[in-house]
């Protein structure tokens, strides 16, 4: 009798396929050991709690706010994200990934997971901050496109650079030290535009913003998918 | 051999024509002077950051470690020239907007030129491995390159910048591109790059030399 592993799909299988079922093997994974899971959401969390008893109720002007929003954001992010490939190296199951999947299933694959942890992230994120710091949206559609354009962006430099930390083998800062500068020029239009969405007396559309995140989510995207092969492979 | 030569007077004769030369701009006088020095340096961090760039993408395409060492070079020597543009900027600004650092579009994507050869050199140092620090490295330094258009050229324009482009040279007529001011400018470019290339040479051999003594 032949037992179908639901995880190994047969050569035949579509590209998208093989993405999703990567994806699927990273999550399964990951809600066995909850490892990136509790770093990521108890970090943010904490971060919130500590921002949010420190300042009091209210009365913070929207540009600091913004800023901390993706202060607390980033670095809530940066100590998931790190994990993707690292975990692969710990395990000992790069080769194995190296064998079973082409390197653009791989690299999309671990693009796919990280942007859901981190849209779980702001899902969690979001509502609480808007609590607990007392401040409401008012360009809610323009705020969303930011967010999600700006995580496109984030997670595309940040999974290469995730897998180039893997390859080195090198923990701690280092992850956090190579990210910061590729990820400063999305954050200087992405702490503008959430500044404007807490401020309902500006007059702006916040389109020049929106095509700047896209740039550089198309950019970075791009980017990651084809330097990916030369960090992947020897 | 004799170009170095040449480099050496004109850098010279350059720093004389530099308080020579050029009359004082009526506004801030001769404190525009550091404009000579300014604008080349930034031009030169920039040239070699994309030189660096180069030849990390070359090394991807060949492995040759001695393409790793000409990247490497171009890296230390666009550091040094990019802390020279950043300091002789942030002096300039407290001259002329009265305050070293204000966050202007320019300063901000210069200190991620910075933090970015910084981040670069981290990395280097993090991995023992010669093939290895040289691939990932060339990697970071190509999606560091891809992403910095959208610093140097798209940034500045989102958002309003008091950094003077050309108004400097030519705005008003204070401080016009005339022929003293062209040429000095030009002098100091070219000064600026032939120093660029012997600094170049010299750390590829000290790369080189040093990396025989480790072996």
């Amino acid at each position: 009798m032949t037992h179908r592993r639901p995880d190994l799909p047969s050569g035949k299988s579509s590209w998208a396929s093989k993405v999703l079922a990567l994806l699927a093997k990273d999550v399964r994974t990951e809600f066995r050991t909850r490892y990136a899971l509790s770093a990521v959401f108890l970090f943010a969390f904490t971060t919130l709690t500590a921002v949010s008893f420190s300042l009091g109720a209210g009365g913070l002007a929207a540009h600091y706010i913004s800023v901390l929003f993706w202060v607390i954001l980033l670095f809530s992010a940066l100590s998931g994200l790190a994990q993707s490939f690292i975990k692969e190296a710990e395990t000992k199951t790069a080769t194995t990934l190296q064998l079973a999947a082409g390197d653009d299933i791989i690299f999309f694959g671990k693009w796919g997971f990280n942007l859901l942890l981190l849209v779980g992230l702001e899902i969690f994120l979001v509502p609480l901050f808007l609590v607990l710091l007392n401040v409401e949206v008012c360009r809610w559609w323009l705020f969303v496109a930011a967010v999600l354009l700006g995580s496109i962006g984030l997670v595309s430099s940040t999974t290469l650079i995730a897998s180039v930390i893997a390859v080195a083998g090198v923990r701690g800062a280092l992850f956090s030290v190579l990210s910061l500068p590729v990820l400063l020029p999305l954050l200087v239009p992405l702490v503008q535009v959430t500044e404007n969405c807490f401020r309902p007396e500006v007059a702006t559309s916040g389109i020049g913003e929106l095509q700047f995140l896209a740039a550089y989510a198309g950019i970075s995207l791009t980017g990651g998918w084809l330097l990916f092969p030369l960090v992947w492979r020897e | 051999m004799w170009w170095k030569y040449l480099t050496g007077l004109l850098l010279a004769a350059v720093i004389v024509a530099i308080f020579v030369l050029p009359p004082p701009q009526t506004q801030i006088g001769g404190v525009s002077r550091i404009f000579f020095f300014h604008v080349p340096a930034a031009l030169i961090g920039f040239i070699a950051f994309v030189l660096s760039a180069i030849y990390g993408a070359v090394y991807l395409k060949g492995r040759d470690l001695s393409t790793d060492r000409k990247a490497v070079a171009a890296a230390e020597i666009g550091l040094m020239f990019t802390i020279i543009a950043t300091i002789s900027g942030a002096i300039f600004a407290r001259i002329t907007w009265g305050m070293y650092w204000n966050w202007d579009p320019r300063q901000t994507s210069i200190l991620a030129v910075l933090l970015i050869y910084g981040a670069y050199f981290a990395l280097r140092q993090a991995v023992p491995s010669h093939a290895t620090r040289a691939r990932l490295s060339a990697v970071y330094l190509l999606l560091a390159g891809i992403l910095a258009p959208l610093l140097f050229f798209v940034l500045p324009r989102l958002y309003p910048s008091l950094h003077p482009n050309d108004s400097l040279v030519s705005g008003g007529g204070e401080f016009a591109m005339t022929l003293p001011v062209g040429l000095t400018f030009g002098a100091s470019v070219l000064s600026f790059l032939l120093l660029y290339f012997w600094l170049h040479q010299l750390a590829v051999r000290a790369g080189r030399i040093k990396e025989k003594l480790e072996m």
